[in-house]
């Protein structure tokens, strides 16, 4: 078990290679720089900037100083928040991009598998159908509608809730971009849950446990439930990329002080360091899903041998 | 003897949910291609007498104006075609390079279909939003290349799912027969394998459709996608979702004529996968 995980973090390097190298080379592809401005700088000065950001090195030579510098986590300094380096603004936003994603993540997680388990119980009901409609609305209608129409229900019309800005450790803030953001993965992870048990509970050893006489709820929770579970291990990672891709969104129209705005702000500024930097950490968390599920995996169905 | 698509063509009518999804797509679609040519009114003409009004038959502004006084009724309409178009042109990008990958992956096998999907598996791990930001960076403010951009990233299912289907299909005595007179790969799969493809094909493109509505929207949402003084549902629901507090139609109208729509899309196309795999139900 161990040595595979240390096999599979050491695969996990190149593929972050590959990622930030690609990544690299395309930001660096796309017109303009960071010292565009309304008006032309002398080239004299302009001279001078490049100088002291190295960019007037040619480019693989800014690469390989690039990597070495983020290898050993100095993601430079921010061409756009003069003052700021990379790792500072990241670090001070990410607080609040994590708390916002991992709570959308644990609700979707225990409201979506209890709601599949109790459709799947009733399937073909009227609480199966009701909740399977939900469903196709949380898949189909995407964070950025979700949460203005929040905004305008239950902040501006009954006034129960901010529509925006944070403070920290106030969850009334947090209520409306959680709830947005949770409601796809939930959707998906009810209908996963939903289809996994109907075929779990058609199963021979869910039959038996039924004729030993044991209550319906221990044969969900001590047999159905874990194998029932196996899509749902699958889902996460892509759950993760789908909330991170939402926390892009979500963060700027609740007005939420994360490190989402900085993707988007600083491709759009050229502030190269910054997007690498962005790049880095939303790729390596990424990838440390991908372990996590594989380990998952392997708790939920002892059935997966782990190869090599 | 019932045939195969006759069935699925009976489990769809006797799907009343996704059939009147149909009916709505159909009709949203019509209104986007004719409704603002019922109105006098133009998109882009600012109207400086009804600025951020109510909807109100007053200056036929239907669904009211936005802060600039452009007609909301015609703009939402004029972004729906924006939204529909790349929908479309997107989806069926990814259509092309998800099949063609797919079905050579799959008919070859062997090394290269393993190194094929092995590039897919990576690519899929990667954060594709990211990539799409970056292209739309460097491509700019052009619309096509947008079109291309989202569709260069939505074909990797595409690719899995007809891979998979591949595989079955190769194992058929038409293609044995095929190979058996001497046509070439090429062909094969041109003439035998891609037709058999259709039907998880077709499913998987109607859902496919609103995955890229949605994601154009984000991305114009997000100020990258269509550019001032053109619309789409994105960027409307952008402005709305600012001005929400003095002008909540601003945010309603456009947004809930893209939820409405991504909504029966969806139904649609689960209904279309209910239809023909009965193994679901």
């Amino acid at each position: 078990m161990l040595r595979y995980f240390l096999t599979r973090l050491a695969g996990a390097v190149p593929t972050l290679f590959v990622i930030v190298t690609i990544a690299f080379f395309l930001i660096r592809a796309a017109p303009g720089g960071p010292f565009d401005q309304e008006q032309t700088l002398p080239p004299e000065i302009l001279a001078n900037l490049e100088n002291a950001y190295g960019l007037d090195q040619p480019i693989w030579i800014q690469y390989a100083r690039y990597l070495r510098a983020a290898a050993h986590g100095d993601f430079g300094p921010s061409f756009k928040y003069k003052d700021f380096s990379v790792t500072e603004l990241i670090a001070q936003g990410f607080p609040v991009t994590f708390e916002l994603g991992s709570l959308a993540l644990a609700l979707a997680l225990l409201l979506g598998i209890p709601i599949g388990t109790f459709a799947a119980l009733h399937q073909n009901g009227g609480a199966d159908y009701a909740a399977m409609s939900l469903a196709v609305v949380g898949i189909a209608i995407p964070p950025f509608v979700v949460l203005p129409f929040l905004g305008l229900v239950f902040g501006i019309y009954l006034h129960w809730l901010p529509v925006a800005g944070w403070e920290p450790g106030s969850w009334r803030h947090l209520a409306l971009p959680v709830a947005a953001l949770m409601l796809p993965p939930l959707s998906v992870i009810a209908r996963l849950v939903r289809a996994s048990m109907i075929e779990v509970l058609k199963s021979p050893f869910i039959r038996t446990a039924v004729a030993k006489g044991l209550p319906l709820r221990s044969v969900i929770w001590r047999h159905a439930l874990r194998p029932a579970l196996l899509p749902v291990a699958g889902f996460i990672a892509p759950a993760v990329a789908s909330i991170m891709t939402g926390s892009l969104v979500v963060e700027s129209i609740a007005g939420l002080p994360g490190i989402g705005r900085y993707m988007v702000q600083g491709a759009l500024n050229r502030d190269y360091t910054l997007v690498m930097g962005m790049v880095i950490i939303y790729s390596t968390i990424l990838i440390a899903m991908g372990l996590l599920v594989d380990i998952l995996y392997v708790w939920l169905d002892p059935r997966v041998r782990l190869e090599q | 003897m019932r045939s195969f698509l006759d069935d699925a063509a009976r489990r769809l009518r006797a799907n009343s949910g996704a059939l009147s999804a149909m009916l709505v797509i159909a009709a949203m679609i019509l209104l986007a291609l004719i409704g603002p040519w019922l109105n006098p009114n133009h998109g882009e003409t600012l109207d400086w007498l009804h600025v951020a009004m109510r909807p109100a038959a007053q200056g036929a502004h239907w669904f009211g104006t936005d802060r600039l006084g452009r007609d909301l009724y015609v703009r939402t309409l004029e972004g729906a075609r924006v939204s529909l178009a790349v929908g479309l042109v997107a989806s069926a990008v990814s259509l092309l390079v998800g099949i063609g990958y797919g079905a050579v992956a799959g008919y070859l096998g062997g090394r290269t279909d393993h190194v094929m999907m092995r590039i897919i598996e990576i690519l899929s791990g990667l954060p594709l939003v990211f990539f799409v930001i970056f292209l739309t960076v460097i491509f700019g403010r052009s619309e096509y290349l947008l079109f291309l951009s989202i569709g260069a990233v939505g074909w990797l299912t595409m690719a899995r799912i007809v891979r998979g289907q591949t595989l079955s299909i190769r194992q058929r005595e038409y293609i044995e027969a095929a190979v058996a007179s001497g046509a070439s790969s090429r062909r094969i799969i041109v003439k035998h394998v891609i037709p058999n493809l259709i039907g998880p094909v077709v499913v998987y493109a109607t859902l496919t459709v609103p995955q890229i509505i949605m994601f154009e929207s984000f991305l114009s949402f997000l100020g990258l996608g269509i550019q001032e003084p053109h619309a789409s549902l994105g960027t409307l629901i952008a402005e709305g979702a600012g001005e929400m507090e003095a002008a909540p139609w601003m945010l309603l109208i456009p947004g809930g004529f893209l939820a409405l729509l991504l909504l029966c899309l969806n139904i649609f196309g689960d209904g279309l996968r209910d239809a023909l795999d009965a193994k679901e139900r």
